[in-house]
C-alpha cells in the first residue's frame, strides 16, 4: 500500500501499525491541518478515511502510522496541540473492529467468469457491476482479506482498483464521541471574557 | 568619509524634527491613550465623519463586520495596531482611523509589522497585533509569523482577504495565506461571514496568550468586513478542543524535588519559557534554597541574573566552557520552559550523557521530544517552580541534601580557567565585542537590547550582563536577519520609557532598516548600533573555519574584480550605502565610530538624544570569531574555547 505522504524519515527500526482515531470539530481546514502535521513533522500515514458522526459537529479520522512508540508519542502529542482536535485514541486490533473496502474490476469474460465468480463467492464478496468483458467486485475486510483477494484476482487482470482508509470501532458498548462531547457541553454553556 | 571618527547627523531641527509634534502621538502618549481607552466611544472630533457613521456599540447594535473588528480590538485592550492598508483590508481602516483607543503605527513593509509586534509582545507580556491586506501584504507577514512561533510569541496577524465570492478564483490580490501560515501559527481563522468577526478575534487573543503562546492569524474577507452584524460583548469562545494545561501533577513535582535533593552534580537547565511564564523571581528563589547551578539559554537571558554567582553562562554552540561542561557531566538536568534545542544539544546522543533528565515544560509535545525526561512536568513555568519550591524545602526539612562542594569547585575550576573573553585586534581597528561590551556596561541593565542575528547577536548574549527578564530580545529559533530594527521600534512602543537599544548587524540592518522612516515620523527613538564588519561574518567565520577560507560572497563591500565589460560598479572597499547618510535621511542622527577611544564618547552622545532615533555605525575588525563554539552536528565534548584549543575538562583550580 503506497503512502500518502513522501517518505521523509527512515523507518525506525521497532515500527509497527497503530490505528488512531481522532475527533475533530467538523470545519473547513481540519483534515488539511491534520494531514499536513504528518509530513511537516516527517510522519507518514498509511492510510486516512474522515467521515462524520452520530454528531453533527464532529468529524472522525481514522489514520493509520507506521511507525514505533517514541514517534507515536509525539505525533498524538502534536496533534493533540491542534485547536480542532477533541481527541485521540489509539485502537488495538484486538478490542477494535477494522474495516477497509475496496472495489476492484477484474477481466471476465465467458471462458473465466465462472472461476471469478467462484473466487468472490469464497471471500464472501460480491459483483456490483457487469460487462461483457469485466466485472466489478466490492469487497469489505481488514487489510489482510483484502490482500489476499487481490492475490487471488490477479492472474484473471486487474484492470482497475480503489482502496478506501480504514475506519475502526472499539468492540463493546462504549462510545468515544460521548465523553468527548462534554467539553463541547461546556463550551456552548457559555465561557467567554 | 573625513578623518573624523565621530560624525554628527545635520541639524536638529529637521522637517521631521518640527513636524513631528503636530502629527502621531510620541510613546509618551500611549498611557494616557490607554487610560482614555474607556472614555466616550465615537468618533474622533478631528477627523471628518466616516461615510454612514455610528456611534460605538455599547448594547447590541448593528453595525458593520469592519467597526465590529475595532470594536473588538478596543475591547481586547488592543493599544497599538502595526500595518499597512490594502484593498481587502480598506474597510477595517475607516473605523480605526476613528478610534481612540487604538493607535495604528504605519509600517513600511509588513514584515515590520509582524517583527514589531513581536517586540512589543516580548516587552509588554500582551499580544502584539499587526495587520495587513490580502495577497502580498498578507506573505510578506509569513516571516515574522514564523519567526513568533519559534520563539512562543504571543502574536495575533489580522489579514484583509478577497470577497468570499472570489476566494479559490485567482482574484486579484488573492493568496491563501490561512494554508500558507498553517505549519507556522498556533492557530489560524478564515472568517466570511461578519458575525463571527468578534468572537473569532476574542479567540485569537486566548489562543495567542494562554498555554504555550504563540503567533494566530485571522483572515477576513472583505465582504464580511463590509457586512451589517449584531456586535454583542462579551462573545462566548467556541473552542472545544483547547485546554492548555498550567497546573503541574503534584507527584511528579515531588518526584523531581527528591532527584534534585539527591543529585551530586545537578543543573537548572533554564530556557525561554521562564521569562514567558514570568517566573523569575520564584527561579531565583529556587536557585539560591537548592545552590543549583544554573545556565541560561539564548531565549531566556535575563531571566536569571547574569551577574549571579550561580549563573554558569549560556550553554550551547556559543555557550560558555563552565555552561557546556556542567550539562555534558552532570547527573540531573532540571530542565525549565526549554527545548532541547540542537543549538543547545550539539549532537543529540552524546549530549549529557550521565544525566537524569527532569523536564517541566507547558507543551505537553516538547517533553521528550528530543531527549527523553525521567520526569515529565506539564505545566506553567511559575506553577511549577512554586511547587518545587515547597517540595524541595519539605525534602530538606527532612535532611535530604545534597553536598554540592566538589561540583562547585569543578564549575568554578572551568569558568576561571575559561572565563569569555576576545583580543583585540592587532592593527589597532575596533574588537567588535569591546563595542557591545560598552554599551551594556553604559546603557546599563534596564536598557532593552535587541539583536538581530548573526555574530553580533551571540556577543550581545555574552557580553551584556541580563539581570531582567524582558529586556533581552531576538530571533532564537528562527534566526531573522532583519528582526533587530523592527522589533526595537515594537519594543520601544511597549515600553517608551526604556531606552531600546538594538545591536544590529549591517547585513541584518540591511533587510529593514526602511522601519527607520516609522520611528521617526511616528515618534519611537530606538538606538540601533550597527556592527558593521563590512560582512555577512557570522558565515563568513564558518567560510574560515570550514570552508577553507574562502569567502564566497559574503562580503558586503566589493572586494573582488568584476567581469569583463561591467561598467559602474563601485571601487574595491567603498562601503555602500554609508549608514550616517543613510540614517539622516531617514531623520535619525547618524553617528560614526572607527576606534576603541572614541566608544564611550559616541554611546554617550547617543543616550542623549531622546527626540529622535539615533543611529551609530561601528566600523569592527572582520575577523573576529565567536568563541566558544561546539561545531554543528558534533559532540558537545568537543566544544573550542578559540580556535584549535579545547578545554581540559579535568582543570582544577
Amino acid at each position: 500500500m503506497s503512502n500518502l505522504q513522501p517518505r521523509l524519515r527512515e523507518q525506525d527500526p521497532g515500527a509497527s501499525r497503530h490505528t488512531l482515531s481522532v475527533l475533530v470539530e467538523n470545519k473547513p481546514g481540519v483534515l488539511v491541518r491534520a494531514a499536513g502535521l504528518f509530513s511537516r513533522r516527517g510522519f507518514n500515514i498509511d492510510s486516512l478515511a474522515v467521515g462524520p458522526t452520530e454528531h453533527e459537529e464532529i468529524s472522525r479520522m481514522t489514520i493509520v502510522v507506521n511507525c514505533a512508540d517514541h514517534p507515536l508519542e509525539q505525533v498524538t502529542k502534536q496533534l493533540n496541540k491542534l485547536i480542532n482536535v477533541l481527541k485521540i485514541v489509539e485502537l488495538e486490533p484486538a478490542v477494535s473492529v477494522q474495516r477497509e473496502l475496496l472495489l476492484v474490476k477484474v477481466r471476465a469474460d465467458a471462458e473465466s467468469r465462472s472461476r471469478v465468480l467462484e473466487t468472490v463467492a469464497l471471500f464472501r464478496a460480491k459483483v456490483v457491476d457487469v460487462a461483457q468483458d469485466a466485472v466489478t467486485v466490492e469487497a469489505t475486510g481488514n487489510r489482510d482479506k483484502l490482500d489476499a483477494l487481490i492475490r487471488v484476482l490477479e492472474p484473471f487482470g486487474i484492470k482497475e482498483l480503489v482502496q478506501s482508509g480504514m475506519v475502526a470501532l472499539g468492540r463493546g458498548s462504549k462510545s468515544i464521541t460521548d465523553r468527548a462531547l462534554r467539553p463541547l457541553d461546556r463550551a456552548a454553556a457559555g465561557a467567554g471574557q | 568619509m573625513t578623518d573624523q571618527t565621530t560624525t554628527t547627523g545635520g541639524p536638529r531641527a529637521g522637517p521631521a524634527g518640527a513636524e513631528r509634534q503636530g502629527h502621531g502621538p510620541s510613546p509618551r502618549d500611549l498611557a494616557a491613550r490607554a487610560a482614555a481607552r474607556e472614555a466616550a466611544p465615537g468618533p474622533r472630533p478631528d477627523r471628518p465623519a466616516a461615510p454612514g457613521a455610528e456611534p460605538s456599540p455599547t448594547a447590541p447594535v448593528q453595525i458593520t463586520g469592519a467597526q465590529a473588528l475595532v470594536a473588538a480590538l478596543e475591547r481586547l485592550g488592543v493599544d497599538v495596531v502595526f500595518g499597512i492598508p490594502g484593498g481587502a483590508i480598506l474597510p477595517a481602516y475607516d473605523p480605526l482611523f476613528d478610534s481612540r483607543a487604538v493607535r495604528h503605527i504605519l509600517v513600511r513593509h509588513e514584515q515590520g509589522a509582524g517583527h514589531a509586534a513581536v517586540g512589543y509582545a516580548q516587552v509588554t507580556g500582551r499580544p502584539g497585533v499587526c495587520m495587513a491586506t490580502s495577497g502580498p501584504g498578507a506573505t510578506n507577514l509569513v516571516t515574522p509569523l514564523a519567526d513568533a512561533y519559534m520563539d512562543s510569541v504571543p502574536v495575533v496577524a489580522i489579514t484583509g482577504q478577497v470577497p468570499s465570492a472570489l476566494i479559490g478564483t485567482d482574484g486579484f490580490q488573492e493568496a491563501d495565506i490561512a494554508g500558507i501560515t498553517l505549519p507556522i501559527t498556533k492557530h489560524n481563522f478564515l472568517v466570511t461571514d461578519a458575525d463571527d468577526i468578534a468572537r473569532t478575534l476574542a479567540e485569537a487573543f486566548h489562543v495567542a496568550s494562554t498555554g504555550r503562546p504563540g503567533p494566530v492569524l485571522v483572515d477576513i474577507a472583505k465582504d464580511a468586513l463590509q457586512a451589517k452584524t449584531t456586535f454583542r460583548w462579551p462573545v462566548p469562545f467556541d473552542l472545544p478542543g483547547y485546554h492548555p494545561v498550567t497546573r503541574p501533577h503534584s507527584r511528579q513535582v515531588r518526584e523531581a524535588a527528591r532527584m534534585m535533593a539527591a543529585a551530586q552534580r545537578p543543573v537548572l537547565y533554564v530556557g525561554g519559557g521562564v521569562i514567558k511564564a514570568a517566573a523569575s523571581k520564584e527561579l531565583l528563589a529556587l536557585a539560591e534554597l537548592t545552590g543549583m547551578p544554573v545556565v541560561t539559554t539564548l531565549m531566556a537571558r535575563g531571566g536569571f541574573p547574569s551577574s549571579h554567582p550561580q549563573n554558569l553562562g549560556m550553554p550551547g554552540m556559543h555557550g560558555t566552557v563552565a555552561a557546556v561542561g556542567a550539562l555534558q557531566k552532570a547527573d540531573l538536568l532540571v530542565a525549565l520552559g526549554a527545548r532541547f534545542d540542537d543549538r543547545v544539544t550539539g549532537k543529540l546522543d552524546s549530549f549529557a550523557p550521565g544525566a537524569a533528565v527532569v523536564h517541566a515544560d507547558i507543551d505537553p509535545a516538547e517533553i521528550s521530544k528530543n531527549r527523553r525526561a525521567d520526569v515529565p512536568i506539564v505545566g506553567d513555568c511559575r506553577e511549577v517552580i512554586t511547587e518545587l519550591l515547597a517540595a524541595v524545602q519539605a525534602e530538606q526539612e527532612a535532611g535530604h541534601r545534597a553536598d554540592l562542594a566538589a561540583w562547585w569547585s569543578q564549575l568554578d575550576a572551568w569558568r576561571n580557567t575559561y572565563p569569555l573573553g576576545y583580543s583585540q585586534p592587532e592593527d589597532g581597528s575596533l574588537a567588535p565585542q569591546y563595542v557591545i561590551e560598552r554599551i551594556g556596561k553604559l546603557a546599563g541593565p534596564d536598557a532593552v537590547y535587541v539583536a538581530g542575528v548573526g555574530q553580533h547577536q551571540m556577543w550581545a548574549a555574552q557580553f551584556i550582563s541580563h539581570e531582567h527578564p524582558g529586556h533581552w530580545l531576538n530571533s532564537g529559533g528562527l534566526g531573522t536577519m532583519g528582526y533587530a530594527v523592527p522589533a526595537a521600534m515594537g519594543a520601544k512602543v511597549g515600553r517608551p520609557d526604556a531606552a531600546v537599544w538594538a545591536i544590529d548587524g549591517d547585513g541584518c540592518f540591511q533587510m529593514t532598516n526602511q522601519e527607520l522612516a516609522t520611528c521617526t515620523v511616528e515618534g519611537i527613538p530606538v538606538k540601533i548600533a550597527i556592527i558593521n564588519n563590512g560582512n555577512l561574518g557570522m558565515v563568513r567565520q564558518w567560510q574560515t573555519l570550514f570552508y577553507n577560507q574562502r569567502y564566497s560572497h559574503t562580503d558586503l563591500d566589493r572586494t573582488g574584480p568584476v567581469p569583463d565589460g561591467t561598467t559602474g560598479a563601485a571601487p574595491l572597499g567603498t562601503r555602500i550605502p554609508d549608514f550616517v547618510k543613510l540614517a539622516e535621511a531617514y531623520g535619525c542622527v547618524g553617528l560614526r565610530c572607527e576606534d576603541a577611544a572614541s566608544v564611550d564618547a559616541v554611546i554617550e552622545e547617543a543616550m542623549k538624544i531622546d527626540d529622535r532615533p539615533v543611529v551609530i555605525d561601528f566600523i569592527v575588525h572582520r575577523d573576529a570569531m565567536v568563541w566558544p563554539m561546539v561545531a554543528a552536528g558534533t559532540s558537545n565534548d568537543d566544544i573550542s574555547v578559540a580556535r584549535d584549543m579545547a578545554p581540559d575538562w579535568d582543570v582544577t583550580e
